[in-house]
């Protein structure tokens, strides 16, 4: 059977059959129509002002090559101006090859790229000797953990010394399904609380996030890479195995594949969840050491730094919060942060 | 130890009950019985509760309710004969009255089942205290000459519907069942069903309460199924203690301190009788529907991680009802036509995921009309002929067709089930009927709206409708933080 004509154009053979409508479109027609959806959600999430300097969390994987490819686009038209920056978390054999990914989407794509290090930033720890330390005590599941905690930060470091005033993820709508089914099984209330948005206006000093993919799925994120032809480094983590995530990421496959709109179903629900003001996390207040946005008296990047420093990198995740508390007092607990291999 | 066991048990029951103090002494309470473990543990529970001879006596009156769900589950007509004689047996030796009814039912059900009554269930510590009082003085004014049992006072015995279903009634349902495309689609369309058809058999008897037997482990499944529904807005009302939407007939649900282990535990100790019978998903392969995948992957996850069940259950109690800050929606606002929660759908083109699966953008590149928009199938005009402005609101309605009728008034997760039905015509009459109603309601309301004297309350800007887009701005002035925490 001979391929449809595109059902945009009707010129073109159609390529493609769009997973969210099922529409048979070429390539061309389909990049375009997911850059204009971008372009949607950015303008009608009044996510980036026009003038803004954007720093682009580049990890060289697909969502933020994707993202950074489509924002460079759409550039004239937002009327901003954009800066790649990435992260070296000191991962040997893995975040070499990304970043060489990312180095090279730079120069072709004529981007100015900032490269921050975790060990510059942290004072000499790279991901490998934290899971070097880590791997004493007990379950080495909490890598990503530390990372994604750490990495955060990283960013926002970045960001700052490039002078941006917006930091975007590429985040993708697979990434909000994930983490609203991860957080209803680890019981975290408060950020099911916060979480829905397409990113946090930026307080406490904090520069404005948001996540432009949030609405496109997967699949389609990995069509538009597919028919932009773009290069990107596709490899898992050599941590991220044991990560509960994985857990999550496994069950949305099998939900969308039982149901396709399993994950802006599950997207919606995010954005629709209420919960009782009690479960909202205090008012956040600034960090002891370092000025940055906390819930209690250390930031988590802080604090994990500081068992870490100590010998006692259990100290500020899970069980060991307890004992961090008995020495600080500080607020409520909550289970540490599980991190993406993505920004 | 069993003697321990037991007391645990019944404790959790009654804590449940006393806790929450919903149930009026002398309330008539209709227990929703599947003849499965939860609900028939749930039904033994009071049986014993009401038989007790101390003060601690259950003081509601009960009534039971059965489904029969057979024609949905694909039962032969001599199999579904040979269930409701089991579960009559069952009902006799229980003794409460009760009521069994055939899901064919809903095909004789009047649209005022999905008219939200505007009542509102007395709920307040106050009205729970006078009402324990009076029925006290109740109680001592009759003690002398009658017993203590206060179910007799309805005749313990069949008082159902009666009807047993027609051959086309039966028909129907079939061909209903048969044409929705996804097991989670059935799924969803049966519980719908079922919830209207209990309602009714409620209202109709006068029951104010309905106990349903859901688990803390099947209430754990429920939340995370209804979670990748889209049903997040309305995660309290469906797995909450009690559920308040239908005003008049409250459900509530006794049982969700109970793990499935713990029920089938004491159902087993106590030889508690339940029957068997095959639900609408019994057999089909694990990936069949959503239901199906988040059963198997919680029970799954909870043998790996056991306390996955608990903590879900324990984040749903922080859940509230009442829509998330920054989405207007008073009480007052339209409801879902089936599920009767508020709506909870976006503008089009918002930047939302409700936005981003309706905006133009995605239209425009459509190159065929939806099929269904052509359609001019609506069900014939309820008000007078000749009235021009009727004849113009028929004519309304007929143009937009069915679909579209039914679909704009439904929320985001029910929207989505009613797309794997290929046509809506083949729903019961009750819903098309109050579909055509509430479409005609709308198109006559700008209409009559310049004459209507306005209540100019704090109420009208609370109604007001967010501009798209206008989500990160207000989360900014609340000063909070908004994203995912990744």
């Amino acid at each position: 059977m001979p391929a449809p004509t595109c059902a945009s154009c009707h010129t073109a053979r159609a390529n493609l059959r769009r997973p969210r409508s099922g529409q048979a479109l070429c390539g061309a027609c389909f990049c375009n129509a997911f850059e204009a959806e971008v372009l949607h959600t950015v303008l009608a999430g009044r996510l980036l002002p026009r003038g803004a300097v954007v720093a682009v969390g580049a990890s060289g994987g697909k969502d933020s090559t994707v993202l950074a490819h489509v924002l460079r686009a759409l550039a004239p038209q937002l009327d901003i101006s954009l800066h790649l920056v990435a992260v070296d978390e000191g991962i040997g054999g893995y975040r070499d090859a990304a970043l060489a990914a990312v180095r090279h989407q730079a120069a072709r794509w004529e981007l100015p790229l900032t490269v921050v290090a975790y060990e510059d930033l942290f004072g000499g720890w790279t991901m490998d000797a934290v899971a070097r330390s880590t791997a004493g005590s007990g379950r080495s599941r909490s890598c990503c953990t530390f990372c994604g905690v750490l990495r955060r930060r990283a960013l926002e470091e970045g960001a700052r010394l490039v002078g941006a005033t917006h930091i975007v993820t590429g985040h993708n709508a697979d990434d909000m399904a994930e983490t609203v089914l991860m957080n209803f099984l680890r019981g975290d209330a408060g950020r099911l609380a916060r979480g829905g948005g397409l990113g946090s206006p930026g307080e406490g000093g904090a520069l404005p996030r948001c996540r432009p993919l949030q609405l496109a799925s997967q699949k389609e994120v990995v069509l538009y890479a597919h028919f932009r032809r773009l290069h990107y480094f596709s490899e898992e983590c050599v941590y991220a195995p044991e990560a509960f995530r994985g857990h999550a990421r496994d069950l949305l496959k099998r939900l969308e594949a039982a149901r396709p709109s399993a994950v802006l179903d599950l997207v919606h629900s995010a954005e629709r969840l209420a919960l009782a003001p009690t479960a909202r996390p205090p008012r956040p207040g600034a960090c002891s050491r370092c000025g940055a946005l906390a819930s209690r008296a250390l930031c988590q990047a802080c604090a994990l730094l500081d068992g870490l420093n100590r010998g006692l990198p259990r100290l500020a995740i899970g069980k060991g919060r307890r004992e961090l508390e008995l020495e600080e007092a500080p607020r409520r607990s909550v289970p540490a942060a599980d991190a993406l291999t993505a920004f | 130890c069993r003697d321990c066991f037991k007391a645990l048990y019944v404790h959790k029951f009654r804590a449940m009950l006393g806790k929450n103090r919903l149930i009026f002494p002398g309330e008539k309470v209709l227990l929703a019985w599947s003849g499965g473990p939860s609900s028939s543990s749930m039904v033994w529970q009071v049986l014993e509760g009401l038989s007790q001879d101390s003060a601690k006596r259950l003081r509601f009156v009960p009534g039971v309710v059965y489904v029969d769900e057979g024609a949905a589950c694909g039962q032969s007509p001599e199999d579904r004969a040979k269930t409701l004689a089991e579960v009559k047996s069952v009902l006799q030796n229980i003794g409460f009255p009760w009521h069994t009814v055939a899901l064919e039912e809903v095909f004789g059900l009047p649209p005022a089942v999905l008219q939200g009554s505007a009542q509102e269930p007395v709920g307040t510590e106050e009205a729970y205290k006078s009402a324990v009082d009076s029925f006290l003085q109740q109680q001592h004014v009759l003690g002398g000459e009658q017993t203590h049992q206060p179910h007799t006072q309805d005749s313990p015995g069949p008082c159902s519907l009666g009807r047993s279903p027609t051959a086309t009634q039966t028909a129907a349902l079939c061909r209903l069942f048969d044409s929705v495309r996804t097991l989670t689609a059935k799924e969803e369309l049966l519980q719908t069903l079922r919830t209207h058809l209990i309602l009714h058999v409620a209202r109709v008897h006068g029951y104010s309460k309905v106990m349903t037997g859901d688990s803390c482990t099947r209430l754990a499944i429920k939340l995370m199924t209804n979670l990748a529904l889209g049903r997040g807005a309305f995660l309290a009302w469906d797995t909450g203690f009690s559920d308040e939407r239908h005003g008049d007939v409250v459900v509530v649900r006794p049982m969700r301190d109970h793990t499935l282990k713990e029920v089938a535990f004491y159902n087993r100790l106590f030889a508690v009788p339940s029957i068997f019978t095959p639900a609408i998903d019994t057999k089909a392969p694990e990936k069949a529907s959503i239901h199906r995948l988040m059963e198997a992957f919680i029970l799954r996850l909870q043998t790996q991680f056991p306390s996955t069940i608990s903590t879900v259950y324990r984040t749903s109690e922080k859940l509230v009802k009442a829509p998330r800050e920054g989405r207007a929606a008073g009480p007052a606002g339209p409801r879902c036509l089936l599920c009767l929660c508020a709506l909870d759908v976006d503008t089009d083109d918002s930047a939302t995921a409700f936005g981003a699966q309706t905006s133009r953008l995605s239209q425009t590149l459509l190159s065929t009309p939806p099929a269904e928009a052509g359609t001019t199938t609506g069900p014939g005009c309820v008000a007078g002929e000749g009235q021009a402005c009727c004849r113009a609101a028929c004519n309304y309605v007929h143009r937009k067709g069915v679909q579209a009728q039914v679909m704009e008034q439904l929320c985001y997760g029910c929207r989505v089930n009613m797309k794997d039905l290929p046509s809506l015509d083949s729903l019961p009459p009750y819903i098309l009927a109050e579909a055509q109603l509430r479409s005609q309601r709308d198109w006559v309301m700008p209409e009559v709206q310049e004459y209507l004297i306005e209540d100019s309350d704090s109420e009208a800007e609370d109604a007001l409708v967010q501009p798209p887009g206008a989500r990160l701005t207000t989360q900014e002035q609340g000063g909070e933080n908004t994203g995912t925490g990744l």
